[in-house]
């Protein structure tokens, strides 16, 4: 058991220092610290800086990523630092999610086809898992892809595709054979956002934003070489999946930058004669909330340091999915609570950057996150969903 | 004891139940947003047609002579239908104030025009230091000969871009939180030096930055005594708060109902989600919480309607609660319907919202704990 850090660690840390004081670009610094949504190319703009320097793909094994598989140390440091720069959160879908799933279970010339295009942030991916009517139950999805000669014809619908707008493929779990347990007739298909019959449709969420959407499949040709794995294995992989999105979504480093900030904040906002951190009741808060999230971070850390030599992480990242996400809520909850009247002000978030802020100066965004932070309980399993899995897979229940 | 409406109260339950069924399904309410005004003006001429906008004032002012159980009554009915008209700003907060503190000539110019729905009111009390705290006031008025002259800034103020008047406090004497030495001034939006910059709030309602340079009112326009507007302020808030609790209540009462009948219809893994124990446990939370605000809303309005000497403490007990539940019922309906909770489509985001705002309006949860505690 140890806590402290080697003398090679501390050099990469400052290596990472160095970088991102080099190639951080400003117009996506000033997007970020302003809490400003960034646009596409701007994403796509950092993940290609980061992609350069090897630090983009870091869960990737080296034979694909072409870089030196970093420490578990170092995975961590590279995570606090970029957070503590407030750069951009990296969108999972294709470097976290799709790319995992074809270098574990794809073909070669899937591999081939895929793995340099989402290294290199050429190719945005989306993820075709939920149904209006398979949120919590995904296995009860109803998508069908059915075979004709070298091809599935897929019909029907996906629901909550995040940034499905800007996406040039999506990887779905469709249903190629209808079993009578339900689990066994699902496959995971790649398909091409530019094939005839695809229709996307925005949802529009209560903060105003337009990220997620409806896709809707009508009769649209998929060759069968883009299946993953074999017929009837995608509910194996879309386990093996949600692991994945599981481990990394706790989202510690954020936090405390987070926390910090709200901390920073609360000790200028004036109350009376003293401020808003000297207040009794929103200091506790504070400070509770802090001591929770030490917590998660050392769970997250324990739980890292058991996959690191050779454990799989298993149900104890449904423990990080619950307490990352009750944390950022409880934060976002705090920053509305600090602002008082000031929360109320309200203005889209394509209106945010046009408009000068009524209040303090941080106010804008504040309202929109806590809005949308509603989603974080919900999507990538419910954290009732979690609690199930915990009481099954850990307590035997 | 007695927690049941009379005849009177009973009919104008009804009335305004009716009104909401009729005139408030949620697409026209949400096509009431698009106006300018952020509300229908049809709908307020109706409102006084049926008397609703004298309902809490006195005779002598043109009103009904109703209690505070009369303005719970109507607000708990607009709570259900969230509706937008800024019942609440016009007629409890600032209509309120006129009938308790003002001179005749005031009661006759400005109650008898907004009875008839033809004058909306705002009630200008918060600045950018001040939080919570009413006595916080750096807005300044200096008398000068028969007038008054007005500096300062005062932020979201609530229905400001619709008023014809705002209702101001401002110093007079004094220092910076003291109670004594605040004074109410009632000020033309068209007057020379007073400007609003106007802005939605995230319930979808309408506020304004409100800014006074060199401001000149002629002294009719004190409202009460000078230096003494203090106690008649923090009177008209009170009664704010048990009306916007009101509407809490309301708008609790269709979130839980909402969430129990969607997690009826609603199928996964083979049953309908609200077979599913912790969901059930969830809601009867939800039900819980709802029920004790309104057992709290009941007494705090009997204590103030009877001039109670714990009423204050009464009213600050409500408004904790109902922050604390109001932010636990709203979280849990969007919980509870999944992606369809967050999305802009569906009336239960915009329930949270309004629940969310109400939490902070007039002092959130830590503030009345705090209130209630020194009480």
């Amino acid at each position: 058991m140890d806590l402290s850090f080697s003398k090679e660690d501390l050099d990469f840390r400052q290596d990472v220092v160095n970088f991102l004081d080099a190639k951080y670009p400003e117009d996506i610094r000033e997007r970020q610290d302003k809490r400003l949504p960034l646009d596409k190319e701007q994403n796509v703009r950092w993940q290609k800086i980061l992609s350069k320097q090897g630090w983009f793909a870091v869960n990737w094994p080296s034979e694909y990523s072409g870089n030196p598989e970093l420490s578990l140390t170092q995975k961590y440091i590279l995570q606090n630092v970029l957070a503590e720069y407030n750069t951009p959160v990296l969108l999972p879908f294709g470097v976290g999610m799709c790319a995992p799933v074809i270098y574990s279970f794809g073909t070669d010339k899937q591999k081939e086809q895929h793995l340099p295009s989402i290294l290199n942030s050429d190719v945005w991916w989306c993820q075709g898992y939920s149904e209006p009517g398979s949120g919590s139950d995904l296995a009860s999805l109803k998508t069908r892809a059915d075979k004709e000669g070298d091809n599935y014809i897929v019909s029907g619908s996906k629901a909550w595709t995040t940034l499905a707008q800007h996406a040039d493929w999506i990887f779905c779990l469709v249903r190629t054979e209808k079993t009578s347990i339900k689990q066994e007739g699902i496959s995971f298909l790649l398909i091409d956002m530019k094939t005839p019959g695809i229709e996307v449709k925005p949802i529009i969420t209560v903060d105003g934003s337009h990220e997620v959407n409806m896709v809707f499949f009508d009769n649209v040709i998929v060759p069968c070489k883009n299946l993953v794995g074999e017929e009837g294995q995608g509910w194996n992989i879309a386990k093996f999946l949600l692991m994945h999105e599981r481990s990394g979504i706790a989202g510690i480093s954020s936090l405390k930058r987070e926390l910090l900030r709200l901390r920073e904040l609360s000790a200028s906002t004036i109350v009376g004669e003293g401020t808003l951190l000297d207040e009794p009741g929103f200091r506790a808060k504070i400070e509770q909330t802090e001591i929770e999230l030490t917590a998660t971070e050392f769970t997250e850390l324990r739980t890292l340091s058991t996959m690191s030599s050779g454990g799989s992480p298993g149900a104890e990242a449904s423990i990080l999915k619950i307490k990352g996400t009750e944390l950022q809520q409880k934060i976002s909850e705090l920053f509305v609570e600090m602002l008082g009247y000031y929360a109320h002000p309200f203005f889209t978030e394509n209106e945010l950057g046009s408009n000068e802020s009524i209040g303090p100066e941080y106010a804008g965004p504040v309202m929109p996150h806590y809005l949308n932070y509603r989603k974080v309980s919900i999507y990538g399993g419910s954290n009732e969903i979690q609690r199930n899995v915990i009481s099954k897979a850990i307590l035997g229940l | 004891m007695d927690f049941t409406f009379n005849e009177e109260q009973g009919l104008i339950k009804g009335q305004v139940e009716q009104f909401i069924q009729r005139d408030y399904d949620w697409e026209t309410r949400q096509s009431f947003i698009l106006n300018d005004s952020g509300f229908s003006q049809k709908n307020w001429k109706t409102f006084a047609e049926l008397g609703w906008l004298g309902i809490s004032l006195s005779e002598e002012s043109g009103g009904f002579g109703g209690s505070a159980i009369d303005t719970m009554i109507v607000m708990e009915e607009f709570g259900k239908g969230l509706v937008l008209e800024p019942f609440l700003e016009t007629v409890v907060m600032c209509a309120g104030l006129i009938d308790s503190t003002g001179n005749s000539e005031q009661k006759k110019e400005i109650l008898s025009e907004v009875v008839e729905g033809r004058m909306q009111l705002a009630l200008a009390y918060a600045e950018p230091q001040s939080r919570f705290n009413l006595a916080d006031v750096m807005t300044e008025a200096k008398q000068d000969g028969d007038n008054f002259i007005l500096n300062g800034f005062k932020s979201v103020v609530m229905n400001g871009p619709n008023a014809n008047q705002i209702i101001i406090s401002a110093r007079t004497s004094g220092d910076q939180r003291d109670e004594l030495g605040i004074s109410l001034f009632v000020v033309e939006t068209e007057s020379s030096g007073l400007s609003l910059r106007n802005y939605q709030t995230v319930d979808n309602r309408r506020a304004s930055e409100l800014t006074l340079e060199s401001v000149t009112v002629p002294s009719s326009s004190l409202i009460g005594e000078l230096n003494q507007g203090f106690k008649e302020l923090d009177s008209s808030i009170d009664r704010a708060i048990l009306a916007i609790s009101a509407e809490a209540v309301g708008a609790m009462e269709i979130l839980y109902k909402t969430t129990v009948e969607y997690t009826k219809t609603r199928e996964q893994f083979g049953t309908p989600i609200g077979k599913f124990q912790v969901l059930q446990h969830r809601m009867v939370d939800m039900f819980m919480e709802y029920e004790q605000c309104k057992s709290l809303l009941y007494m705090a309005t009997m204590k103030h309607d009877e001039v109670s000497s714990d009423a204050k403490k009464a009213i600050s007990g409500l408004k904790y609660q109902v922050g604390n539940a109001a932010k636990f019922v709203g979280q849990q309906a969007v919980q509870l319907h999944g992606g369809m909770g967050v999305t802009d489509e569906l009336n239960v985001g915009h329930y949270f919202k309004r629940l969310t705002t109400i939490g902070t309006i007039f002092g959130n949860s830590d503030y009345h704990l705090k209130k209630y505690t020194a009480l």
